[in-house]
């Protein structure tokens, strides 16, 4: 049965400040919603999903963290009933989907990748439609939908077709009509992909909401610096196979020690790299990009001999800042997969965090 | 109780977003009664040939109006992703697909007596026997919802559902004894006409109206009810295998 109201964030979004700090992570330990154990999945000779467990506890923000074909989308249909996987077993709430999926259906809420609310209908009659499937009655669906509306900024366009929509206004309008039954587990498959940042904050200000008001929320994402501002807990997953589960700050911890500054050159970095390490070689540079060197040590950076070094190089010096290490290189090192492919893929989808 | 929300809803849903819409109203009213000129035009025996033609026009009427709008509906949802939203929701497939098809049920039956309240002006239709013709004409409806329903689960795209849709609806209308009687058909050809659910629907719609059944109406009911339940079953076993992959 659908939970009570009591989990429904109280701000509207409008209020909210989307100060974009990491949040605090909740972990509340009273037992596991989801249960995923050694989950695979094939399609023909592809091997989409393999050997997958893991477990969220009650009232979690679990982030579930790879590129693009990793196998997100597959678990996240597996785990919501559109696929079956090949073997394994999926527990939500103690319901085994295998046996009784649509028990575990009353309990959860879906955002799926794409915005694919019906394009004719209005928004208002879209989460009235969406809360029927999930047997609100009429007088209930229309007050909660009147009341999300309200809370995603949405009002004004209560009675406009759904087609008629932006982008981060659809999406906004999926996510309401997600937790349009106040379900008390939230599956939320790349909810911030191709829209403009305001709405990503606004939308990403939702998502921490709804979990610190007790919603289970298992995002999907391949925004590393998304998952480490929403989740508590993340999986990284790379060809099917989580490669590490971990909280963010114990993966962060993985960075504790290591000093990285980053200078910004005129040019031709990379010559430049190669010079600092010639000249320091207990340190580790990086071009990060034609006109950006990243230089990481055990120890504390001395930046005077370095920037002395450039400057001797020919290279005009206009900036050095201590970097604050972040998940992107836990995640680089951990899975080996470079982040600069990761951005390919931000930058083919669109959007950003 | 809460299923029945969802059924309702699904139904009032398709009613205002497909059957309802002004194009479809209007396909509704103007294809029948242009089967129905066409058929007068091409009998040329005057309003002595209303009764006779009734049956088919019916049928027909009743072929194409479900299974084109079913198939494409359906279609058209899965190819935009909202069906997903109705697979994701807590209600039995069975219900679900049954919440889908009414609508189509529903305009096949109401497609249906244009052309009877058109004869109705025309000619006496005091001698229709409607105990028989109303019941022949929901099984009719059902049953080529349902092959709409099946039409859609096996194509991927709108195009290739109204291609596919003729691919059995056209020989259906030619064997089905609606404008030939089987006995006149090649040998080779009758077994074919034994095996389209039409061919039982045409024969209960001949016996009401025109008193004029070949096989027992029973019989007609029971086999147009047979396959009712073997499409439905085929097409929900079809989406578990094709949708819930």
């Amino acid at each position: 049965m659908p939970q009570s109201h009591d989990a429904r964030p109280s701000a509207r979004m409008d209020d909210v400040e989307c100060s974009e700090a990491p949040r605090q992570p909740r972990m509340i330990n009273d037992g596991f919603v989801i249960e995923v154990t050694d989950l695979a999945k094939r399609f023909g000779d592809v091997v989409a999903v393999d050997s997958v467990t893991f477990t969220v506890h009650r009232g979690e923000l679990f982030g579930f963290l790879g590129p693009n074909g990793a196998g997100k989308t597959t678990t996240i249909n597996m785990l919501t009933g559109l696929a079956r996987p090949d073997v394994g077993t999926i527990r939500i709430a103690r319901i085994d989907c295998s046996e009784n999926p649509k028990a575990a259906q009353h309990l959860m809420g879906v955002v799926p990748d794409e915005s694919n609310l019906y394009p004719e209908l209005s928004g208002f009659d879209n989460l009235c439609f969406c809360g029927s499937l999930y047997g609100l009655r009429k007088r209930d669906r229309a007050a909660r939908a009147r009341e999300l509306l309200d809370q995603f900024g949405l009002a004004d366009a209560a009675g406009r077709k759904f087609a008629g929509y932006s982008k981060g206004m659809k999406r906004k309008l999926t996510i309401a009509a997600g937790i349009i039954h106040a379900p008390p587990i939230l599956f939320l498959d790349e909810p911030t992909t191709g829209i403009d940042v305001a709405s990503a904050r606004q939308i990403r200000q939702l998502i921490a909401d709804l979990n610190a008001a007790g919603t289970t929320v298992f995002l999907t994402t391949h925004y590393i610096e998304e998952a480490e501002r929403l989740c508590g807990r993340i999986a990284f997953i790379v060809k099917g196979r989580i490669v590490r589960i971990d909280t963010v700050d114990a993966l962060m911890h993985e960075t504790d020690g290591r000093h990285v500054v980053q200078f910004a050159v005129s040019d031709s970095a990379a010559e430049l790299c190669a010079a600092i390490t010639g000249a320091f070689p207990q340190l580790r540079c990086n071009a990060v990009s034609d006109t950006a060197i990243r230089v990481e040590s055990p120890e504390p950076v001395r930046v005077g001999p370095l920037v002395r070094l450039l400057e001797d190089r020919g290279a005009e010096v206009s900036e050095a800042r201590k970097i604050r290490p972040s998940l992107e290189e836990v995640f680089v090192r951990i899975t080996g997969i470079e982040s600069a492919a990761m951005k390919q893929e931000k930058a083919k989808i669109g959007g950003g965090v | 109780m809460n299923a029945w929300i969802a059924f309702w809803n699904i139904l009032d849903n398709d009613m205002r977003s497909y059957y309802l819409k002004p194009p479809n109203v209007s396909w509704g009213l103007i294809f029948p009664l242009a089967w129905t000129g066409m058929f007068f035009i091409r009998s040329g025996s005057g309003l002595d040939s209303v009764a006779g033609l009734l049956p088919g026009v019916i049928a027909v009427s009743v072929l194409f109006g479900t299974t084109s709008l079913l198939a494409v509906t359906v279609t058209f949802e899965k190819k935009g992703r909202s069906f997903e939203r109705l697979l994701l929701a807590p209600i039995r497939l069975e219900l679900l697909m049954l919440a889908k098809t009414a609508g189509a049920i529903l305009f096949g039956v109401v497609n249906a007596f244009v052309p009877v309240v058109l004869a109705a002006l025309l000619i006496d239709l005091a001698g229709v026997d409607w105990w028989t013709l109303i019941p022949a004409v929901v099984l009719i409806a059902i049953s080529s919802t349902f092959l709409g329903l099946f039409i859609a689960v096996s194509v991927s795209e709108v195009f290739e559902a109204q291609t596919f849709s003729n691919f059995f609806r056209f020989p259906m209308l030619f064997l089905c004894g609606l404008f030939f009687p089987i006995e006149q058909l090649p040998i080779w050809l009758r077994p074919l006409s034994y095996v389209l659910p039409l061919t039982y629907g045409a024969d209960a719609l001949h016996g009401s109206i025109r008193h004029a059944a070949v096989m027992p109406l029973p019989l007609d009911f029971a086999l147009l009810a047979a396959f009712c339940v073997v499409l439905f079953a085929v097409s929900l076993r079809n989406i578990k295998r094709k949708w819930i992959v």
